[in-house]
């Protein structure tokens, strides 16, 4: 479970797959994909797209007619070789609880720590009881546990098989807002706490800018994109649309914190932005989220407005928004991007162009994580 | 009411006879059922009727046919002397061999159906939990399918004992082999004992009215404690 950090780990994947099946119409999936061997890696795509095929792929749920699959060195899928899923050394989250129910939760996990490849140490194991929050349930069933409790024992399994790799696809999904936000803090610890990479399939925005280190892109079981999440979200060329949801992540931290307005100022690579206080420390990295309908256009400074930031730009890119009347506009500052939503009259009326620098007035940004 | 020493050996015949059918068809039944459960196969359909025709068919058609089989000249009779085992017909293997044909759906069905409705996600997620094909049957489809297979061995078991018209088509009625209590009741209607018919058919009654009494109150607790939540 904590292998030594290397760069060099990757995960090589290349699926080829064909769903003739009347109830899946005709389906299929072509990837050819190396990602970094650690960290969260979001797929992400709408449904349909393939990306849960991806991951049953992966899992070797499902058998594609060609594959090759390598995790960190070891082959799990190539021309002559398909290791079957109770050989790999795998943890999977499902979408739906997939607890066994005639077993209590403890049950659940002795029933997975009875059969990992790895001894348990008691250590580990409190470690993922305290990570989880579970310990006060483990005498129940799965019926007697809500939708969230029953997902953060699903997870907590899935840690005990100590897996070289954890697949989760969408275990949010299932559940209620409130239930999303109770769990989302258990998968942020998660993932500063143990070193196994994670494969986090979603079509929830939110939880990717929140997850995910780096982001692959399926479209119609195609790979459209892929790369660190700062880089997808701030593209504006990918034939998907992210509508209302269409802006970018930065990667920051906290240089101040202001008592009197409580408000932080946080700085990243290419400036620095207001935010209101969320309790972080000096210096605690913070991952900073700017909608592009939040962000607006000036040829000019204004400080005459309720707006907080404005940030000096020049324009990189402009490309067509979800409707003929909007346009988005990639903006450059220092080493990142963000993406401003306008008209496509504000933009004909102010002649904005590649090149020319403007100020954007951003009226909200959030911290996500 | 009393029993003859003729009633009481009926009675043990037919409960080794139905215990040991039973058993068989478990087995048997199972893998059968799995396969038809799990088949994306053109032969479900014809498989799955060969394996239901017993519902239908008059029990002396079954019996005739397994008669013929079982003889001298039929394929299962050739295999038996083959093996020297010799002929089975009017022996208690004979009615063995009949009975776990036409009790075979009635274990084959409940099995199926339970395997059905568990779905192949609980075996995905036993899969991902490094348990194999043998381990996850016995550890996650035994016991969430736990109700098919005791009604299925609650159904071989009752239909065995109800049986008559194959018992009668391939056994006979040899007293300590093949005289069950269908047919003990017949021999007393025939020469008419009817106290002692009546003893006999009370206890059939009886029995078989508890057994589904027992089956229902059973079913209907696994259905309140199956909840849709988990697998």
């Amino acid at each position: 479970m904590s292998l030594p950090a290397d760069d060099h780990k990757t995960i090589d994947a290349r699926f080829l797959l064909h769903h003739q099946s009347a109830e899946k119409g005709g389906f299929s999936l072509d990837v050819d994909l190396t990602i970094p061997g650690k960290g969260i890696t979001a797929i992400f795509g709408q449904s349909g797209s393939g990306k849960t095929t991806f991951l049953r792929c992966v899992a070797g749920l499902e058998k594609s007619d060609q594959g090759h699959l390598t995790i960190n060195g070891d082959t799990w899928q190539s021309p002559s070789l398909f290791i079957p899923t109770h050989k790999r050394s795998l943890g999977y989250v499902f979408q739906e609880s997939s607890l066994f129910q005639h077993l209590t939760a403890k049950g659940n996990l002795d029933y997975a720590i009875k059969r990992s490849a790895e001894t348990m140490t008691k250590e580990l194991y409190e470690r993922v009881m305290a990570i989880m929050g579970i310990e006060a349930i483990l005498h129940r069933y799965p019926n007697q546990l809500s939708g969230g409790e029953r997902q953060r024992v699903a997870i907590a399994r899935a840690l005990l098989m100590q897996p070289r790799l954890l697949l989760m696809d969408e275990p949010l999904a299932s559940l209620d807002v409130a239930r999303k936000q109770e769990i989302l803090p258990y998968l942020e610890k998660l993932h500063l706490a143990f070193d196994i990479p994670v494969l986090y399939v979603s079509h929830s925005l939110d939880e990717v800018a929140r997850l995910a280190d780096h982001t692959v892109v399926l479209d119609h079981g195609k790979v459209i994109a892929q790369g660190g999440l700062t880089e997808i979200f701030s593209r504006i060329d990918l034939p998907i649309r992210f509508g209302e949801d269409t802006g970018v992540v930065l990667q920051g931290k906290v240089v101040e914190r202001d008592n009197q307005w409580h408000l932080a100022r946080v700085a990243f690579n290419g400036g620095e932005l207001w935010v209101r206080d969320g309790g972080d420390d000096v210096d605690q990295p913070v991952r900073i989220r700017v909608l592009a309908r939040d962000v607006s256009l000036a040829l000019s400074n204004h400080n005459d407005s309720s707006i907080l930031n404005r940030l000096a730009v020049e324009i990189a890119e402009i490309s067509s928004g979800q409707d003929e009347s909007i346009a988005l506009v990639r903006l450059k500052l220092g080493e990142e991007y963000i993406i401003a939503r306008l008209t496509q009259r504000s933009l004909h009326q102010m002649q904005l162009e590649p090149g020319k620098k403007v100020w954007a007035q951003i009226k909200s940004v959030a911290i996500v994580r | 009411m009393s029993f003859s020493e003729a009633d009481i050996a009926a009675i043990w015949l037919t409960l080794k006879l139905a215990s040991t059918v039973t058993v068989l068809l478990l087995i048997i039944g199972t893998p059968i059922a799995w396969w038809l459960a799990k088949t994306q196969s053109w032969l479900k359909g014809p498989v799955g009727a060969v394996v239901a025709l017993p519902l239908v068919l008059p029990p002396t058609v079954l019996g005739f046919y397994l008669l013929l089989a079982m003889g001298p000249n039929g394929f299962i009779g050739q295999l038996t002397e083959n093996l020297g085992w010799g002929l089975l017909p009017f022996t208690f293997w004979g009615l063995v061999v009949a009975s776990v044909f036409y009790s075979l759906p009635f274990v084959v069905q409940p099995i199926q159906n339970a395997i059905e409705s568990l779905g192949d996600r609980p075996l995905e997620v036993a899969a991902t939990l490094r348990a194999g094909p043998f381990d996850s049957f016995f550890t996650v489809v035994l016991p969430l399918a736990k109700s098919g297979f005791i009604t299925a061995a609650i159904l071989g078991f009752a239909h065995t004992v109800g049986e008559f018209g194959v018992v009668l088509m391939i056994g006979g009625n040899i007293p300590g082999e093949t005289r069950v209590v269908s047919v003990q009741i017949y021999d007393h209607v025939e020469a008419l004992e009817y106290a002692q018919a009546h003893a006999l058919s009370g206890v059939m009654i009886a029995f078989s009215f508890f057994v589904l009494l027992g089956l229902y109150g059973f079913q209907r607790k696994q259905t309140s404690f199956l909840s849709p939540r988990g697998v």
